[in-house]
């Protein structure tokens, strides 16, 4: 299958140049590429990967970033160190395609799918706008878009998140490269879309013998898709080998610890006589659509649709589903937080009829911890202000000793120093940040905790130890956990009981053990199939 | 457990401040442009608040054989000195000077011996004079002393800005931190008025009422006022429409924070920065507008000293070069340092921009 490799890079190092400081971001890698073979580069945030990409087609912020003098990036016997504008654009694109990790933000939000992929053709092969849409619609038809002479019309706001990436890699295959950079694509999208873009790259890279450069952190994907696997950390490779050599007999400490990242161990069993903390019963929520002029509503969007559930103190019931499922709007409407029909009982009182100043008391016995660690921590406020906010409410007479007390145990207890409550959340890493979300809710020793996809943005190796971290706090507190994630293996080391949902209902409700070992479901299969597997199965019941 | 918490409270000019705010001072002093400028502006401004020590037609002290007399805190008839006149006494006519010293008296005179009304004599040539050993900067066409009005020109007019800022971006801030955050109806109507609100001839209106009623220092602020509150009204929405999205204000309601709670401790302090961004432009576009209102005279009242009725002479006497150029050079001064200062208070206050420690 490999022949000769036609992409040699030679000691690359990428130096960023800010004012006085220089940061090495890749000291020093070297590594090659033929035709047809997949080399997957893996490592977690910050270890330089996706820069080295970038600069394989030179589309780094020169001069800030720079080239050490014995980099080489050799294409096809051509020296693209240096190269001139012009034959770099030549190249982009035409010779080198690149798919980038999301592809909301990739796409131009205000053309039509056509004239972006009709943009790339007209400008490397001079085609006429004719020639272009039949071959754009050949591509739409390669990339598996069903009936891509509407989606063809469509904007990209228009599209579902796989078929965005799938417009993407159409566009990037639309000159027939020869090399395709994929930089994390499947990183944001759910995992059975996941698993169908993976066997769609993996037949397009076979089909048309391109060489793939695959950029991931996450090691399962990188496994199933990969020849050869190069692991990156701090700019360096600390291993290269092939697939079967990493993943079989890995060496290096470093890739020993990717690979056992995953989030691992038994999830908390309850006491079951344990005390029922929340309970609902055919919870709705119901968005009104207005109409756009008179206001008036014309229907509903029913993100939350009869759902019923029972957490146990120091119970965890986890809620799966793919984006769009549902899934936060319930946790929201648990909370009273949007508004929710149906009656909800909280330690024994009925709170569904509480409006929010009747709601406040019982704020510091329900908290909430969110996905995304950069938007869930207001950024003028120091660390330890936003953990003390909660205390400051709900135990207005604790002195500031003791509130300053309160919060360095609630820094220690999520394992960070207790220092950093001076400091403000943008100088975290995102786990850091995830900490302090968790410290926040946890400093007012809820009953009820809400995790709303605490890990998905985290790196593998992070999320393991929140994990942990988690059910290790559950232990010692007995708190009850509702944890929301399209994660499965996560969800699987923490979840005891599991709600599947799709469209604001239940597919699937029942033990984590029947519902990983024994699903019924074809829906709930298929999930099982494309987060542990990476398979496409059932494919009737997913969407695209 | 407690063992790393000896953390001792930082203090600003003997004030414990929060590590924070301790953080922002240090970044806005290595900001040496705008550390240096708040620096000249806060020595020229306390120097004008005491104008009265610096440029008067008094004496600051006489001591005479009939001990100590206090001119500038007190007014004495020239009988107390010995001459004629029950009046109060002209300390600039040299019969009195003459009296005093009679009585083996001395002056402490402040370093210019005129007031902002003084209609001097002792220029050369006929005003408006060139600048002399008496007048540093020369005297207006009405005989005043040129250095003497800039520096009583220059509280007013720093004065006047200060407090139409303030007014100003409380009542902005506020209302439109109301409309982000709250949208819906309520920003709507607010938005609809404020646009026709500053849809109408500013200059004009302000033209009119001030034929209607005597222009003083409190009538125009008000006026003023008016007009420059919308200022900061669209720069705080905006960010608070953005903000009250985010999930930290998820967070703080989920904590059963009430909303002026969250307001005040989530949303404003991001729309803050935004806000303070604008203030010195709001400050130095204060001074603009009484400068204007004054050049045109429709100001303040003749007497007062202005900078922009110095302007306003300085066009009407062209030959004079000195009454427009020091015109010029205090009002640029003045705009420049506010524009400095601004900058460096943004930037302090810019939590992404990291200081170099």
């Amino acid at each position: 299958m490999t022949g000769k490799p036609f992409l040699t890079v030679t000691d690359l190092s990428i130096d960023f140049t800010v004012g006085s400081r220089v940061t090495n971001a890749v000291k020093g890698i070297s590594f090659d590429l033929s035709r047809g073979e997949t080399l997957a580069i893996v490592g977690e945030s910050g270890s330089g990967k996706s820069v080295s990409a970038l600069s394989l087609m030179q589309l780094l912020p020169y001069p800030t970033a720079s080239h050490g003098p014995k980099s080489s990036i050799s294409f096809k016997g051509e020296e693209l160190i240096g190269a001139i504008d012009r034959r770099l654009r030549e190249i982009r694109g035409n010779e080198i395609g690149m798919i980038f990790q999301e592809p909301q933000s990739s796409l131009n939000p205000l053309h039509r799918v056509s004239k972006q992929i009709n943009e790339v053709l007209i400008v490397h092969k001079g085609l006429t706008q004719a020639a272009a849409n039949r071959r754009t619609l050949e591509l739409m038809n390669l990339v598996g878009i069903r009936d891509p002479e509407q989606k063809l019309n469509s904007f990209p706001h228009e599209l579902s998140g796989g078929q965005r990436q799938r417009v993407m890699i159409a566009m990037a295959l639309a000159n027939e490269p020869e090399l395709l950079i994929a930089d994390e694509p499947t990183t944001a999208l759910d995992v059975t879309i996941q698993a169908q873009i993976l066997e769609l790259i993996q037949d397009l890279q076979k089909r048309l013998n391109m060489g793939m450069i695959f950029i991931s952190h996450d090691l399962g994907v990188v496994r199933h898709i990969a020849d050869r696997v190069i692991v990156m950390k701090d700019g360096e490779v600390v291993e290269e080998g092939t697939n079967q050599q990493i993943f079989e007999n890995p060496k290096h400490p470093y890739t020993i610890e990717l690979i056992n990242a995953d989030p691992s161990g038994e999830p908390n069993k309850p006491d079951p006589n344990a005390p029922v903390i929340v309970e609902t019963e055919d919870l709705k929520v119901h968005f009104p659509i207005r109409s756009s002029f008179l206001r008036r509503t014309i229907g509903y969007v029913k993100a939350v649709d009869g759902i019923s559930l029972q957490i146990k103190a120091g119970q965890t019931v986890g809620v799966v589903g793919e984006s769009g499922s549902g899934k936060t709007t319930l946790g929201l409407g648990l909370l009273k937080l949007v508004k929710s029909q149906g009656p909800i009982v909280f330690m024994g009182k009925a709170i569904d009829g509480l409006n929010s100043k009747e709601l406040r008391p019982y704020r510091a016995e329900m908290q909430l911890v969110f996905q995304d660690p950069f938007g869930s921590l207001s950024p003028r406020l120091t660390v330890g202000e936003i953990i003390g906010e909660g205390l400051e409410l709900h135990q207005p007479n604790l002195s500031e000793e003791e509130r300053e007390d309160r919060i360095v145990r609630a820094l220690e207890e999520v394992d960070l120093d207790p220092e950093f409550r001076h400091r403000f959340p943008h100088e975290f890493s995102g786990g850091q940040r995830q900490r302090v979300s968790v410290a926040r809710a946890m400093v007012l020793e809820p009953a009820f905790l809400v995790l709303d996809e605490p890990t998905s943005a985290l790196d593998r190796s992070v999320q393991s130890q929140l994990v942990d971290l988690l059910r290790d706090l559950q232990n010692r507190r007995q708190t009850a956990f509702l944890f929301i994630s399209h994660d499965l293996r996560t969800v699987r080391a923490l979840a005891d009981e599991i709600i599947v949902m799709r469209q604001g209902k239940v597919v699937e409700q029942g033990s984590a053990d029947q519902i990983f070992d024994a699903p019924e479901e074809a829906y709930t299969q298929s999930l099982i199939a494309a987060a542990f597997d990476l398979v496409v199965k059932n494919k009737e019941v997913i969407a695209d | 457990m407690m063992s790393t918490d000896k953390q001792i409270k930082p203090k600003l000019f003997g004030l414990t401040v929060s590590p924070p705010t301790q953080r922002r001072w240090m970044k806005f002093r290595q900001n040496r442009r705008a550390f240096y400028s708040l620096w000249v502006f806060l020595i020229l401004f306390v120097l004008s608040l005491f104008s009265e020590l610096v440029a008067n037609e008094r004496p600051l002290l006489i001591k005479s054989d009939d001990g100590f007399f206090f001119p500038i805190m007190k007014s004495y008839s020239e009988e107390s000195f010995g001459g004629d006149f029950p009046t109060e006494a002209d300390y600039k006519d040299p019969y009195v000077q003459e009296l005093i010293e009679e009585r083996n008296g001395w002056f402490i005179w402040p370093p210019i011996r005129y007031n902002y009304t003084t209609i001097s004599n002792d220029m050369e040539g006929e005003a408006p004079a060139a600048p002399s050993r008496h007048h540093w900067l020369g005297t207006d066409d009405q005989a005043r002393d040129v250095l003497a009005r800039i520096l009583y020109g220059f509280r007013i007019s720093v004065l006047f800005a200060l407090i139409l800022t303030v007014l100003s971006s409380v009542v902005g801030i506020v209302s439109g931190a109301m409309q982000g955050y709250f949208g819906g109806l309520l920003d709507m109507i607010a938005q609809r008025v404020i646009e026709i609100w500053t849809s109408m001839p500013q200059i004009y209106l302000l033209i009119i009422l001030s034929s209607v009623i005597v222009p003083g220092f409190w009538t125009l602020l008000l006026l003023l006022f008016f007009f420059s509150w919308v200022a900061l009204v669209s720069v705080v929405r905006a960010e608070c429409l953005r903000v009250r999205n985010m999930d930290y204000v998820k967070a703080a309601k989920a904590l059963g924070l009430s909303n002026l709670a969250i307001i005040r401790r989530h949303v404003l302090p991001n729309a803050l920065v935004a806000a303070i961004t604008f203030l010195p432009f709001i400050m130095a576009s204060s001074v603009t507008a009484l400068t204007a209102l004054d050049f045109l005279g429709f100001g303040l009242p003749p007497s007062a000293p202005s900078l922009g009725e110095l302007l306003q002479q300085g066009n009407n006497n062209r030959h004079a070069l000195w009454l427009g150029l020091s015109g010029f050079v205090i009002i640029g001064l003045l705009l420049s340092l506010l524009v400095f200062i601004g900058e460096g208070v943004r930037d302090a206050f810019d939590p992404r921009k990291a200081a170099v420690e």
